[in-house]
């Protein structure tokens, strides 16, 4: 998170070095430049060669490409897999930290460790363990199918799977915010006569309310860039089960290389908006932000 | 109101934070529990608070037994060792916060809430930092806003965890004369927790002297000065 207030009053006089902690400027000069190079290298080329590519006909093109209506159910059915798999994770997200935080229980450090298993189960793999629950093949899944509800190779799996994968950004993001705080304030709320629910809404949720925000938009930016998780439950099925990231690797794929970069660019503009979102507010509530950090 | 203590005890685990203990406190009093760090201090004021449950005992407001009270119920004032004052609010809120929670019939008028906090304000000599948040007060302008709080909803008890540990000697000295004027005023009583035998001594009517999760004597600031009742005692206060 960024830090502001962090700039101290420069005293006129003839030292140069502004505090005696600093590092020398040539060091600092070069660690920014490479630092800058990078991330020029490793984000801003790539992102900048997406837009290139799919505005390389013009932008008459790369609009008339997305009018196909396989794409358009792609981008409709990120969207509403993001809009379900984000709340849901950010609830989840916030009971379990909530839960590990403020709590003494037994199979506590367990409890993290589950927290953190998406981080390290390769995306593939909780695809197939979802696909071997909820697939014709096993009991629950045959069971399901016969009621009706058919939940792999359909937008059910793909939003289990997106939470899968999104399940940690949340609670990491907003346990180490809780621990930090105690319970103090907390209780202070109790002994006023608040009850548990209100202490929940106007104690502990705005003292989280930034680490929460960061953590929803990570999240977010995860669930609709997912591929791995979701292209083995979703079957592929154009304009039914297929999700942009899906959708761009099967243009990839097939030559379809303005669409595929459109489609790419889309995305990405997606990733910024959030991104764009997140700096607009920060920038908006700075000296709160900076309020809640002195202290 | 008087409150009664009886064979309370509680355990964390493998440490006992207290032994049974059992204590009358006189309505209206000042009193102090005095003691060294892990003597138990904390725990007897939190039980008291509804904020930690005994693991056997009763405690009795005003000769009911209330044990088994919630913490909202308990209606005690509580002045935490670091104020816990809600960092987001302003002091205009931290004190409105009891008030406001309040079930809807039983809640003031926004404008008689806002003569009320103006009041405590007046109370606490603090009257024109309504507008700031806690980090822009001092750590003497903290304590009093989070004493002006607790008081804010008319509490039946007043329970302060070492109210002054954090201040330097000049404003402890300060507040300790506002907290015996504002007892006075009020009439509530008050039950402060300290390491330091001057404060305890000089500000409470009574004295609990603590060790080890015992009470090891009370009685007032004279008696227990001129007749320690055990070794612990005398040795604690010559220290
Ligand atoms: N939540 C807890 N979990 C485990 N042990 C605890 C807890 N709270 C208190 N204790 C233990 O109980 C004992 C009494 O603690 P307490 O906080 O009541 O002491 P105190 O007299 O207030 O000390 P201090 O002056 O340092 O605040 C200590 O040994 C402490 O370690
Ligand atoms: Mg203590």
């Amino acid at each position: 998170m960024a830090d502001a207030a962090i700039d101290p009053p420069r005293r006129e006089g003839p030292a140069l070095r502004a505090s005696p902690t600093e590092e020398p400027s040539w060091f600092r000069r070069s660690l920014i430049a490479v630092v800058v190079g990078l991330l020029g290298i490793a984000l801003f080329a790539p992102l900048a060669t997406v837009f290139a590519e799919a505005l390389k006909n013009g932008l008459a093109a790369a609009i008339s490409s997305l009018g196909d209506r396989d794409l358009l159910a792609a981008v409709r059915l990120t969207l509403i897999t993001a809009a379900i798999a984000v709340p849901l994770t950010a609830i989840f997200g916030l009971a379990a930290a909530w839960a590990i935080a403020k709590f003494d229980f037994r199979g506590k450090a367990f409890l993290i460790t589950l927290i953190d298993l998406p981080f390290s189960v390769s995306p593939v793999v909780a695809g197939l363990c979802l696909v071997l629950l909820y697939g014709a093949n096993s009991a629950f899944g045959a069971w399901l199918i016969a009621h009706g509800v058919q939940v792999v190779f359909a937008v059910p799996a793909i939003v289990l799977a997106t939470m899968f994968v999104t399940f940690p950004f949340v609670a990491r993001e907003v346990i180490p915010v809780m621990q930090e705080q105690g319970r103090s304030e907390e209780e202070a709320a109790l002994t006023l006569g608040a009850s548990g629910w209100r202490t929940f809404l106007t104690v502990t949720l705005p003292n989280v309310r930034w680490a929460l925000l960061y953590g929803v938009l990570l999240c977010n930016a995860r669930a609709m860039g997912e591929f791995g998780a979701v292209a083995v439950v979703s079957g592929k099925i154009r304009g039914q089960t297929a999700t942009m990231p899906l959708m761009i690797e099967m243009l990839y794929n097939e030559y379809l290389s303005v669409a595929a970069f459109t489609m790419a660019a889309l995305l990405a503009l997606l990733a910024l908006v959030t991104l764009t979102l997140k700096s607009a507010l920060e920038w908006r509530y700075a000296d709160q932000l900076a309020a809640s950090r002195r202290h | 109101m008087h409150i009664e203590i009886e064979d309370l005890a509680k355990e964390f685990g493998l440490t006992t934070a207290l032994h049974p203990v059992s204590l009358a406190i006189p309505s209206g009093a000042l009193v102090a529990l005095l003691g060294p760090s892990g003597s138990g201090k904390t725990t007897l004021l939190r039980i008291l608070g509804g904020l930690e449950r005994p693991d056997q005992g009763r405690v009795r407001f005003d000769g009911q037994d209330a044990t088994n009270l919630s913490v909202q119920q308990r209606r005690a004032g509580f002045v935490f060792q670091h104020y816990a004052l809600f960092k987001h609010m302003t002091v205009f809120e931290n004190i409105a916060y009891g008030l406001r929670a309040r079930p809807r019939r039983e809640r003031p008028t926004a404008a008689e809430i806002d003569r009320r906090v103006n009041k405590l304000l007046a109370l606490i000599q603090l009257p024109d930092i309504a507008r700031r948040y806690p980090a822009q007060l001092s750590g003497g302008q903290r304590q009093r806003v989070a004493l002006a709080r607790a008081l804010a909803i008319e509490p039946r008890m007043l329970l302060l965890d070492e109210p002054f540990g954090a201040l330097d000697a000049r404003v402890r000295k300060e507040l300790r004369t506002g907290l015996r004027e504002i007892h006075d005023q009020t009439g509530l009583t008050t039950v402060f927790v300290t390491h330091d035998q001057d404060e305890a001594m000089e500000l409470a009517d009574l004295v609990v002297v603590m060790s080890m999760g015992r009470i090891e004597q009370i009685g007032a600031p004279e008696a227990i000065r001129a007749r320690p009742a055990t070794r612990f005692v005398r040795e604690f206060l010559a220290a």
